[in-house]
Parts: structure tokens; sequence; C-alpha cells
């Protein structure tokens, strides 16, 4: 609220210098972000079930799947379908983006960007969400039902790639009969999607939103994966991922979950969020949970157990290491001929998907003359930034959009 | 909004450029050059700044721009890639100016410089008699707040073209109330170049 009404004064003040009737219109925008906490209320997860044998879907590997996507939907599709949205989830999102599940309390995990008047505006578009494929909400994954044996695949699950996940949104996207998104949108394992996809269907996609993401896992992304991976093996409940029916590898998805959280924070963030408090304000003994940033890691680490399967967590971090968007061609080959704007976005704090992978990004668009906007938000967050950073965000999304959607160069009413 | 009211300076620069051409604002602040010269000539435009802040006003504006440093924002071009490249008041605010216009004259055809004249009488006057850095309003800043980081007179860029071969196409020298004829690095505030290799 204070950080609201300092901005709305510092425009004022820098404004009046320049146009008055355009101060007047930024201060009304910012009193609607304050009241904007409206959402879109009671929301449902649907299943579209396609590749039933012998058309399966065919993965990158060569396997063939039987899929069903979970997915939800906010706002409606347009007369002429042309206002479509696909918000593409991070490592351990799902289909829920926004809104409420009856008899829920929390709101999806993106709730504070898409909804009436928010970035993702669902007065004004059509707005996509689907667990990814390998994932444990509701899509086809590890724990899903092996239809040849009857039991959960467990490590029979074939491996799968960005690639993969991206082609079963597809079939999802020619079901619900849109020919073209308008945008492709996603922070993180979200924004790899989204540039795989305007890569694999450059045709289908009139603009990408990538953020705090990269074109390729580097060595030190995929070291952290492959040590969240060990711990999930050396969990004696693992069982070779035959645990299904059984006790849970609690301690080793806590443990991934645990370093995932690390990597995901800042320096700044974790000594202002915890500081070196004790957990129960005073010191404890033999080796528990003594200090707030440790009781907050085991806190998430637990947590994260009850709603996240391990071979999942696999499966997908592996789909995170293998991401290569140039995938043995050049660059240059994979980005030329794409029309898409671009919309690319880096936090300065944030060390796991550093600002210089993002900026890669916007160097090969500015190679093949794609146009596209790169801003660099100063936050202190970390990579958590891209879930937090919500005002920023939204103006940046939302004027980004209108333009696409519109279809203009540039807004009419520029006071100077 | 009508012609008349845009800034001399913005004027003389939206002259020079062709229509439907392609243009790169070195230093856009705000995107104000930007937006007229998409509104007057239908031009391709990017901006690069690195003021997040004007960032947002760009993204308002609908432009597309580049939050980076100019000094090191260049080298992702091809030769040749815009039909001009424009410098506006931010030549003398950059760590290495003579980088900066080799890039700009790599990638842009042609490139539009505009700064302000450090040879102006008020400065010179300042310094002079006053013996005090000079404050006027094309340099508007204590010496310890200042962004301007060199300072060059209308004298000093010309001679700088001469000795590379830069070939100077257009001028135009402005005080505070409109174009200056006569010695402009005594009466002109700010002096703009249209250069190519």
């Amino acid at each position: 609220m204070w950080r609201i009404l300092k901005r709305i004064l510092s425009r004022l003040c820098r404004l009046q210098l320049i146009d008055l009737t355009m101060s007047g219109t930024i201060v009304l925008e910012s009193l609607q972000k304050v009241k904007q906490s409206e959402s879109i209320g009671l929301v449902e997860t649907r299943y579209f079930t396609f590749a039933a044998p012998p058309d399966e879907l065919i993965l990158d590997s060569g396997e063939k799947l039987p899929v069903t996507l979970a997915y939800e939907t906010y706002g409606r599709i347009n007369a002429r379908r042309t206002n479509a949205i696909l918000i593409l989830h991070a490592l351990s999102g799902d289909a829920h983006a926004a809104g409420f599940h009856d008899g829920d309390g929390k709101p999806g995990w993106w709730d504070e960007m898409i909804g009436p008047g928010k970035a993702f505006d669902t007065d004004t578009y059509f707005v996509i969400c689907s667990n990814v494929l390998g994932g444990c909400k509701g899509s086809t994954g590890p724990s899903s039902i092996n239809p040849g044996t009857n039991r959960p695949y467990g490590l029979d699950f074939p491996t799968i790639t960005i690639k993969d996940m991206v082609n079963a949104q597809r079939r999802l996207i020619d079901h619900l009969g849109i020919e073209k998104l308008l945008c492709v949108v996603g922070g993180s394992m979200g924004g790899m999607q989204a540039l795989q996809w305007v890569a694999s269907y450059p045709e289908r996609v009139r603009s990408v939103i990538p953020i705090a993401t990269t074109l390729k896992h580097s060595p030190q992304q995929i070291a952290f994966n492959e040590v969240g991976r060990q711990a999930i093996m050396a969990d004696p409940d693992w069982k070779g991922g035959n645990y299904y029916g059984g006790a849970l590898a609690a301690k080793g998805l806590a443990v991934a979950r645990m370093i995932g959280h690390i990597t995901y924070m800042s320096d700044v963030s974790m000594s202002e969020k915890f500081g070196r408090r004790f957990h129960n304000g005073k010191r404890n003994s033999k080796f528990e949970a003594e200090f707030e940033v440790e009781g907050y890691l085991h806190y998430h680490g637990d947590n994260f157990v009850r709603r996240f399967d391990a071979n999942s967590y696999l499966y997908i971090t592996k789909a995170l290491d293998y991401f290569d968007l140039s995938n043995g061609k050049t660059l240059f080959e994979v980005f030329k001929g794409i029309k898409a704007k671009f919309l690319i976005i880096a936090f300065k704090s944030d060390w796991l998907y550093p600002t210089y992978q993002s900026k890669e990004i916007l160097k090969i668009c500015k190679l093949t003359g794609i146009e596209a906007t790169y801003c660099e938000i100063n936050s202190t967050y970390g990579h958590d930034a891209f879930l937090l950073e919500i005002e920023e965000e939204t103006h940046l999304v939302k004027h980004f959009l209108k333009k696409v959607f519109n279809g203009y160069a540039v807004v009419e009413d520029y006071g100077i | 909004m009508g012609y008349d009211s845009i800034k001399l300076e913005y004027r003389i620069i939206l002259d020079w450029i062709e229509g439907e051409s392609s243009v790169l604002d070195l230093g856009c602040h705000e995107g104000e050059l930007l937006s007229l010269i998409i509104r007057e000539k239908n031009a391709r435009v990017h901006g690069i700044e690195i003021d997040e802040q004007a960032i947002y006003k760009c993204v308002a504006l609908g432009l597309s721009v580049s939050h980076q440093d100019i000094d090191n924002g260049l080298s992702e071009y091809g030769d040749a890639t815009f039909d001009y490249v424009i410098l506006n008041q931010s030549l003398q605010q950059v760590r290495k100016p003579g980088v900066v216009l080799n890039e700009s004259l790599r990638v842009g055809k042609e490139v539009i410089i505009g700064f302000p004249n450090f040879a102006h009488y008020h400065t010179r006057y300042q310094i002079f008699f006053r013996g005090k850095t000079p404050i006027t309003p094309s340099l508007p800043y204590e010496w310890y707040e200042t962004p301007n980081l060199h300072f060059l007179s209308i004298s000093d860029f010309v001679e700088y073209c001469q000795k590379r071969d830069i070939k100077i196409k257009r001028t135009a020298f402005l005080n505070g109330i409109g174009i200056v004829r006569i010695l402009p690095n005594l009466f002109a505030q700010t002096g703009i170049f249209l250069i190519s290799k």
C-alpha cells in the first residue's frame, strides 16, 4: 500500500512537468490496482485425454504415450478466437493458476496476475493453463496408471523433454479450437516452454513473454538439479521409483525441495526474511531446526512432499536439464522467420537464472530482427521474483499485451 | 498535440529522417522522440535505455525497448542494421564515447548526434569570470550530480569527425530560442549532426 502511494506521488511530481492529463490517468490506474484484489472466483480443473493407442503421442525419445492433460481456463474466448493466452507453469506448478477451487482458501499460483483487471485481464483475454506432461497434478506422469500393466508407471515412464510438454499442449490448443495464441508466457521452466512453443510452432504464436528463464540449462543449473535427484534416490523409501502404495520417498523429496528453495531466494531476501533469528526464539540443541531459515526450509520441504510426486520431480528436472532450444541447430536458424513479438523479463538478484541468460534471448532476437522488449527488474527476491514482483510485471505485461492484441505501433495519446 | 509544440530539437531530427525507415535510439529516455518518429515517419524503431523507470514509460507508450547499457548493447547488431542510429543527449554520458560512436556508425547507415555545446558563451563566462563549473540550460547539473562524463564543444566534435574521415552531412545549432546561424561554437547551446562513414 505504502509503495503504491509513494509511486503515485512520485509519478505525479514527475508528470506535472510534462502533462497533467496524463498523470491523471496514471493515478487512476494505480488506484485501480489498489482495489484490484478481485478474483475470478470459483474455477474447476478439466481433463483432456488424447493420443489413445494406436495414435499415441510420439515423444522426443521416440517412445509413444497416451496422454491426459489437466487444464483450467479463465475468461471467454472471443468470436474470432484471437484472445487466447497460454500460461506455462514452472517446475512445481500446476494447471490451477488462478481463482479458487471449491472449499479451498488458497488461490491459484499466479492469481495476482490473472483475473478481471489484472495483467492477464480475464475481461479481455481467454487464459489457459495446463499441468505439464510428466507432472503429478492430473496430467500423465510417472504416478499415472500404465495401461499396459494397470500399475503406476514409476521408472517405466518414458523420458520427457520440454518439447514433449509443448507438443502435448499443442494438442490441447487444437482441441480448444485455437488456431493462433495471442501469447505464450511463463517464468522459469514456464519460460522455456514459451520459447519452445515459438520455436516449434512459430506460426501459431503472436507474442512470447519469457520470464527469468534461459535458452539452455547451464552446468550450474544442472548441478543443483542433480543434487536434488540424488537426495530423492538416496532415500530408502524411494525403492527404485516403485514406492506407490507404500511409504513415500518423503525425506529425499523434502531435501530436494529445500535445495530448490535456497536457489530461488537471494542472499538479501534471506537476510531480510530470516536474519539470524531463532525459530522458537531460543537455541535448541542436537541439530533440530533452530534458525528461522531452517524452519522455513523444513516447512516447505515437508509441505512439498504432501503435494508432489518424487518421480515427477526426477523426470521434470531432467527435462529442464535436457533443455537446449538450439537442439543441434544454430540459434539463428531457430529464431529466423519468427514473427512473434517478445517481452523478456529478468530480475537483477536472480542467480539461478541470471540476467545474462535473458540477455542472450534478447541478443538472438536482435540478430534475427525480432521485435523484442527487455526489462531487468531491480528486485531483491532472487528467482522467486517472478511470482512476487507483481506491480512491475503487471505494468509491462498489460501494455505489451494491449499493443499486440490491438496491433498498433504506438499508443495515440502520449503527452509530450 | 500539434507539430508546432514539438521541441525544436526533435523537429530537426524528425525532418532529417526519411519515412518508413528503421531507427535505433541510444538512450531513448522515456520514448518521446521515438513515439514521434513512429507517428510522423511510420518508422520501425527500437530504443535502448538504462533507467528502469524510463523503460516502464516506454512500454506504456507501446515502444519496443531494451533495458541495457549502451556502452555494451550494440555488438549484437549486424553492420548497417538501421537506417539511423540516434544519440540525442546521450553521447556525453557514456563511458567510452569513441567506442559508442564507432559502433553506431557500424550498425547505422547514418548517425544523428545531439549534445550540449561546452563552448557556449555562458559556460565560457562562468568558467572565466566566476571560476566555476558552468551551469546552463543545456548543462543544468552541479558538478557533483551531473550524469555527463564528457564535455565537448561543437568545434571538438567537428575536429573529431575530420580526423577520422567521418562525413558530416547535416548540422543544426540551437540556443534556447531558435536556430543559431553565426559562430555556433560561441552561440549555440546544442549541436545536432547527421554523420556517416
